[in-house]
């Protein structure tokens, strides 16, 4: 017990660094993610058929595969194919590599809940708008768009929970995220080997990340009950 | 000249044909019914009127102008479109506003085009609103303004979709079934609406299954079976003495 009292400030420093790569990445995929979902969305709706094929296409490569497999793909693909690593080095290439398969990945998903939340606001909405003058681009921005993301805040909470999770998946590139740094610990890291707890403490990073997201989350939701 | 005159309207859906012909002609201030069992082709033939639905060939003839002139710009068919209002079967009110915020919305983003909107932003709008509340008060549901849809009626989101149509002064008022979806308490109060608007000379063309109402109501009956109409004149004319007997047998299951 004395010695883990002693340990804890490194522990904590550390878990504090990976956490914050961690962090990063869920931001960044969030922010990258919730628009490019979107655009993926409206294309696969899209009457263009060949560009409706390519987005349906993309979402069931995507979809069908492991993300642990793309991230390896996108890392070491331009490297050891074309020789020329596009990504950078060191932490701060493996962070922009991890970046844009996360997004990938992720706006496939969010593509797949938007395109339900758009398809299920009832056609009677639209039709009047259309009756009353209104443009296409009010009736998505004035009355679509609203309804449409009250019935997705269920699922995309449920997407961004995950999302938290699955971060960790990064370090099979390298990644220094959390798990990485609190399994160093395990292996042996700055005078700390064979030591298990600090995995105790990297879960409750997250229990306590994504109970915070939950509460945000459903707050959200209430917020937006206020029409049926 | 007439408010409203149809020559040879057609519509087909993939090989049927559910528009066969189409042809009449209203004034300014009647009302219009349209009678016939389901799938005869009336909610077409208004769904055609609002440019929900683009008429195979034919014309539509509002004050004198064709409004079946080919390809138009969005701008264009959105002008066209207003000659026509339309009240829902569903109401489709959109539900994150309120009564008073549905019978305003379309008249709001309507004035952000205006030239001198900026200028005149805090009259305008005044103005829109004063409008609502005065259609609001007219449907009886003056202290029912701030209620979202969910917290009304039927028959109360029935005449906020009303005064919601009212709003941008149609030419023609359509309404598809409006009481097709309520009980029949709520219907009346709906069909009372319907009746005052038609004693201040509001131009209306609606289709209903209430036989008693069009008869009342109507200046024209005009029943239609299997695109087609097969009969149209003055409600003592095509349902008290129908000529068909298509017609007569329609009208015998009331």
């Amino acid at each position: 017990m004395a010695l883990i009292l002693e340990q804890m400030p490194i522990v904590i420093s550390s878990l504090n660094v990976g956490f914050l790569q961690t962090l990063k990445l869920f931001f960044v995929t969030l922010i990258g993610a919730a628009p490019l979902g979107l655009v993926i969305a409206f294309g696969s709706m899209s009457s263009f058929k060949p560009l409706s094929w390519l987005c349906k296409l993309i979402v069931w490569i995507i979809r069908g595969t492991p993300l642990m497999i793309q991230l390896l793909i996108i890392y070491y693909f331009p490297g050891l194919v074309f020789g020329t690593p596009v990504w950078g080095t060191g932490e701060s290439g493996r962070f922009f590599a991890a970046s844009v398969s996360f997004i990938f990945n992720y706006s496939c998903y969010f593509s797949e809940i938007y395109r339900g939340g758009i398809q299920s606001v009832p056609i009677g909405q639209e039709e009047a708008g259309l009756v009353l003058g209104m443009t296409k681009r009010q009736i998505f921005f004035k009355i679509k768009l609203l309804q449409m993301i009250k019935r997705i805040v269920p699922p995309m909470s449920n997407e961004i929970i995950t999302l938290v999770k699955d971060t960790s998946l990064a370090r099979i590139i390298a990644l220094q995220e959390i798990i990485w740094a609190g399994q160093a610990f395990m292996k042996g890291s700055q005078g700390i080997s064979g030591a298990i707890w600090p995995m105790f403490f990297t879960a409750i990073y997250y229990l306590i990340f994504s109970g915070i997201l939950t509460v945000l989350l459903s707050r959200l939701e209430s917020k937006l009950n206020y029409f049926r | 000249m007439s408010i409203l005159e149809l020559r040879h309207l057609r519509k087909s859906f993939g090989k049927t044909e559910v528009l066969k012909d189409i042809n009449l002609t209203m004034e300014k201030g009647q009302v219009l019914t349209l009678i016939g069992s389901s799938g005869s082709g009336k909610t077409t033939l208004l769904r055609c009127l609002n440019f929900l639905e683009t008429p195979d060939s034919g014309e539509i003839i509002v004050n004198g102008e064709n409004l079946l002139t080919g390809n138009v710009s969005e701008k264009e068919l959105r002008r066209k479109r207003l000659h026509f209002g339309l009240v829902f079967q569903s109401f489709n009110l959109f539900p994150q506003y309120t009564a008073l915020q549905n019978v305003m919305l379309a008249k709001q983003l309507m004035a952000k085009e205006q030239p001198d909107y900026a200028s005149n932003k805090k009259a305008i709008n005044e103005a829109i609103e004063y409008q609502a509340h005065e259609l609001l008060k007219k449907m009886g549901l003056a202290d029912r303004e701030n209620n979202y849809p969910h917290q009304l009626s039927g028959g109360q989101c029935q005449r906020v979709a009303i005064a919601r149509a009212l709003a941008l002064e149609p030419d023609i008022l359509c309404f598809d079934e409006p009481t097709s979806a309520l009980d029949p308490e709520l219907t009346g109060e709906v069909l009372k609406v319907i009746k005052g608007l038609a004693e201040t000379d509001t131009t209306m063309i609606i289709v209903t299954h209430e036989m008693s109402f069009a008869h009342d109501v109507s200046d024209i009956v005009v029943f239609m079976d299997n695109g087609y109409i097969v009969e149209q004149g003055t409600p003592s004319e095509v349902m008290d003495n129908p000529k068909e007997e298509r017609t007569r047998k329609f009208l015998s299951h009331y």
